[in-house]
């Protein structure tokens, strides 16, 4: 299959070495995701694919190498400037603003310049329809929630961004198989939308089936890419990297 | 029996309710204090050393605005004012190259600002206290004592500071960046909120306060480059008393400190009256290291 | 640099810096004696701190409690011993600062950092309360005067101190403590406040008592301030309230931060400092000039841009 290249892509990293303190965690990570692509992120535990996320989403940021957005480079801008950029972030922990009510959480990305009245009333509407329980427990406090609920409004609230491109990580850790379906759903609905997604997970046939690309990682690279159409669950290639 | 009723009827009522009025005063001038303190260290984990000396600016800059203008009003409004943006530029030059570092570099930049703040009042003022006119001069009559109305006054303007300050946490836009960052500094920049921004701002806003009750507080006391002093230490058991970061229960403990102390002094003098506020640390310290009025943690 | 080259490069420093201070009493006018002298009785002070600073990784502000409890113990001795006792003056101190120590680290060591920093300033400022409003026993506001006891064993020999032989006596002092201190600081047990202050909890997880250790390095910086303490009793015949009062914590820690902190001589290189700033600005802009503003502006910068302080390059180095 063709690389798409770096200069069409939405999102490009390019080389990247992350380092937290003194330990090395990237060595030379490259990816790229189209505009409005669904591209996984494959690996063990521990091998840097949430360190990737946030070295997107710039908490963290890299020694050497780049990352563009659109085109213009990114790498050193502080968080802030990247989700109003339009990247959003759904981190492994959810992280949930515990002590504000659901309603509030939303309001952290809908309450933006530029947003008119009406277009936050479509947008609660939206994900209110597509999440309805959040919708019933909008005045709740967010750390109140159960697990499936804070993963879900930890996704609504970065879609309140109107984001190009969300960074998921791992949402369906620790899920029950109907949430599971949930969170696969709203990937394809992201999808459709037109919002790219870049998708860590260790469940790898969802992963599988909701992407177009993955991408497999060891140890701080890259080690594989292929189209998600032509990889199955039990190749030869998904047992040595992820060995499952 | 005989010793209950002979207490009762030994027992100074009337001082107890005249001291109940003054705790309060005071309760809600210090209550004003320590939100502000409390909602920097909350959001930005920064204990304000100088923050006694923002309250002094507050009360000088009261008195240069009323000697010059004569309106009171005008006064407690500018003196907010300025030093609401002189506590952001305070921030911006000294809180946020120490941003990332050991959080006690903060504690000694702001005793640092603190030295230069209380020795250029002393020496542009001198040792001589100023004295802030009230706005109203009026008493009514409290048993035996011309209550001021004006220590009426102050405590309802406090309060109603105060309440404004946590309506606007609790429903503004900006209420909800700042608490948002106050809670998870790291997610709320991952929302796209301008977190160095909303730290300035909280900074300002917690100065302003500081400013404002100088201002308030300065007919009652005299206004003089010490004056910070007493009252930023005060603060600092109040904040701790109530658990920091915990802006419900700064106020509480400050109402409930200086309750304590203005029934103290019924009996002692002033001077060894601050002892009872020392002696709530302590127990606060031994039991409830958290906070006296918050639930311990599991 | 080799273990025996710099023990050489060392202790020839540390010989040609004593031989210095011990002829410059004889070389130098009675006022700048007197400074001398005074420098080195505050940057014992800040050296004690330094210990909790610099070595466990703990900002205190009651050093001012322990000096000035140093200071009032010696006085006690002094007034109530007649004639007044040398020896008394520094047990009496000593034992004073130890006791105060010994309360202050119980209920402060149990928090962490910034917690601790401001318990230890309002226990400080418990103590000047006190020692302000207890007239009886304290002089109150106007403090206590006493005559200077004389130098020498009792029983034996003695004779009372020239400017000279106080500044010797206080020089003498001063060594040893640093002396001293630095031991501790290479002992076993420094090193384990080392630790604490590099990683506490990973010290706590090997399983070393860090709370006891903590209330150690208060009780043991405590007692040297206490000695600071007698000396400027001894020095200055008095003893006021405003000794107790939290500033002279925050000169102390700001001596510190100028002269570089885990360094234990650079706590005295920032006193000096700092008091020869201000004499210098006091000779230039008159004795009312507000001194403190300029000093702490450079105070600030150097926070900001030179955290290590004046001789926080040498600090692995001194520290061998």
């Amino acid at each position: 299959m063709t690389t798409p290249d770096a200069s069409s892509s939405l999102v490009a990293v390019d080389g990247i070495h992350t380092y937290y303190g003194k330990s090395h965690i990237l060595h030379g990570v490259s990816l790229t995701v189209g505009k409005g692509e669904v591209v996984g992120l494959l690996g063990r535990n521990g091998v840097g694919k949430s360190t990737t996320l946030k070295t997107i989403m710039g908490l963290v940021h890299p020694r050497q190498g780049s990352i563009s957005l659109e085109g213009a480079a990114i790498a050193g801008l502080p968080s802030h400037k990247l989700a109003q950029r339009g990247i959003g972030y759904v981190p492994e922990d959810r992280r949930v603003f515990r002590l504000l009510t659901v309603m509030e959480n939303l309001r952290t990305g809908l309450d933006r310049p530029g947003v008119t009245d009406a277009r936050k009333h479509e947008l609660l509407d939206k994900v209110f329809a597509y999440f309805p329980v959040l919708g019933e427990r909008r005045n709740q406090a967010g750390g109140t929630l159960s697990g499936g609920e804070q993963q879900m409004l930890a996704i609504a609230r970065a879609m309140m961004l109107e984001p190009k491109i969300i960074l998921l990580d791992e949402p369906t850790e620790g899920l029950m198989p109907r949430m599971v379906s949930q969170i696969r759903q709203i990937i394809d609905v992201l999808h459709q939308e037109g919002v790219a997604i870049l998708l860590v997970e260790q469940n790898v046939p969802m992963t599988l089936e909701a992407s177009q690309r993955v991408y497999i990682m060891e140890k701080g690279v890259i080690r594989h890419q292929a189209a998600s159409r032509d990889l199955k669950v039990g190749d030869d290639v998904i047992k040595q990297y992820l060995g499952v | 029996m005989a010793s209950v009723l002979a207490f009762f009827q030994n027992f100074p009522f009337e001082l107890f309710v005249i001291q109940t009025l003054n705790g309060i005063v005071t309760g809600m001038i210090l209550a004003l204090i320590a939100s502000g303190l409390t909602l920097i260290f909350g959001i930005m984990d920064v204990v304000n050393f100088a923050h006694g000396e923002l309250f002094m600016l507050g009360a000088y800059l009261g008195v240069l605005v009323l000697a010059t203008t004569g309106s009171f009003w005008l006064a407690l409004i500018l003196a907010t004012l300025l030093v609401g943006v002189f506590g952001a530029a305070m921030q911006i030059t000294t809180l946020r190259p120490l941003i990332g570092r050991d959080p006690l570099t903060t504690i000694l930049a702001t005793f640092g600002v603190s030295l230069i703040l209380q020795n250029y009042a002393l020496w542009q003022f001198g040792p001589v206290a100023r004295k802030i006119q009230e706005p109203y001069t009026g008493h009514f009559n409290l048993f035996y004592l011309e209550y001021p109305w004006y220590r009426l006054v102050i405590a309802g303007l406090s309060a109603a500071l105060i309440g404004g300050f946590w309506l606007f946490l609790k429903y503004g836009k900006y209420g909800i960046w700042i608490r948002a960052t106050t809670q998870d500094r790291v997610m709320a920049q991952a929302m796209g909120i301008p977190v160095p921004l909303v730290h300035t701002a909280a900074f300002a806003i917690g100065a302003a306060m500081a400013a404002a009750s100088g201002v308030l507080f300065g007919p009652l006391v005299g206004v003089n480059h010490t004056m910070g002093l007493d009252w930023v230490l005060k603060a600092f058991i109040v904040v701790v008393v109530g658990g920091m970061g915990n802006l419900g229960g700064s106020i509480a403990a400050a109402i409930f400190i200086s309750l304590l102390e203005a029934y103290a002094s019924i009996w002692m003098s002033p001077a060894q009256a601050v002892i009872v506020s020392f002696v709530v640390l302590i127990l606060t310290l031994l039991f409830r290291p958290t906070g006296l009025f918050v639930p311990t943690p599991k | 640099m080799n273990a025996k080259r710099h023990t050489i490069i060392y202790w020839t420093g540390f010989c040609v810096i004593m031989a210095l201070l011990i002829v410059a009493p004889l070389v130098l006018p009675e006022y700048w004696r007197r400074f001398l002298t005074e420098i080195l009785i505050w940057g014992l002070l800040a050296m004690s701190s330094d210990i909790l600073i610099g070595y466990t990784g703990m900002v205190s502000f009651g050093h001012s409690a322990f000096f000035g409890l140093g200071m009032y113990g010696a006085a006690a001795a002094l007034l109530m011993v007649a004639p007044p006792n040398l020896l008394l003056a520094l047990i009496f101190g000593l034992v004073a600062a130890a006791l105060v120590s010994a309360f202050v680290a119980y209920f402060s060591t149990r928090l962490r950092d910034i917690y601790f920093a401001i318990t230890t300033l309002i226990f400080s400022q418990i103590f000047y309360v006190i020692i302000f409003t207890w007239t009886e026993v304290t002089g109150g506001e106007n403090g206590l005067s006493f005559r200077r006891p004389a130098l020498g064993i009792p029983g034996i020999w003695s004779t009372p101190f020239t400017s000279e032989t106080l500044h010797w006596f206080v020089l003498a002092i001063v060594a040893a403590s640093y002396l001293i201190l630095r031991r501790i600081t290479q002992s076993p047990f420094g090193m384990v406040l080392q630790s604490i202050r590099e990683n506490e909890p990973r010290t706590r997880a090997i399983g070393y008592p860090v709370e006891r250790y903590k209330i150690m390095a208060v009780m043991l910086s405590g007692m040297f301030a206490g000695l600071a303490g007698v000396l400027y009793a001894i020095q200055n015949r008095f003893a006021a309230p405003d000794f107790v009062f939290f500033l002279i914590s925050g000169e102390a820690v700001i001596f510190n931060v100028m002269g570089g902190i885990g360094t234990l001589v650079g706590p005295i290189v920032g006193a000096g400092a700092f008091l020869l700033l201000r004499e210098f600005l006091g000779r230039l802009f008159g004795e009312q000039f507000p001194y403190l503003i300029p000093l702490g502006f450079i105070f600030i910068v150097m926070i900001i841009f030179l955290p290590q302080g004046i001789l926080g390059f040498a600090r692995r180095w001194l520290n061998r």
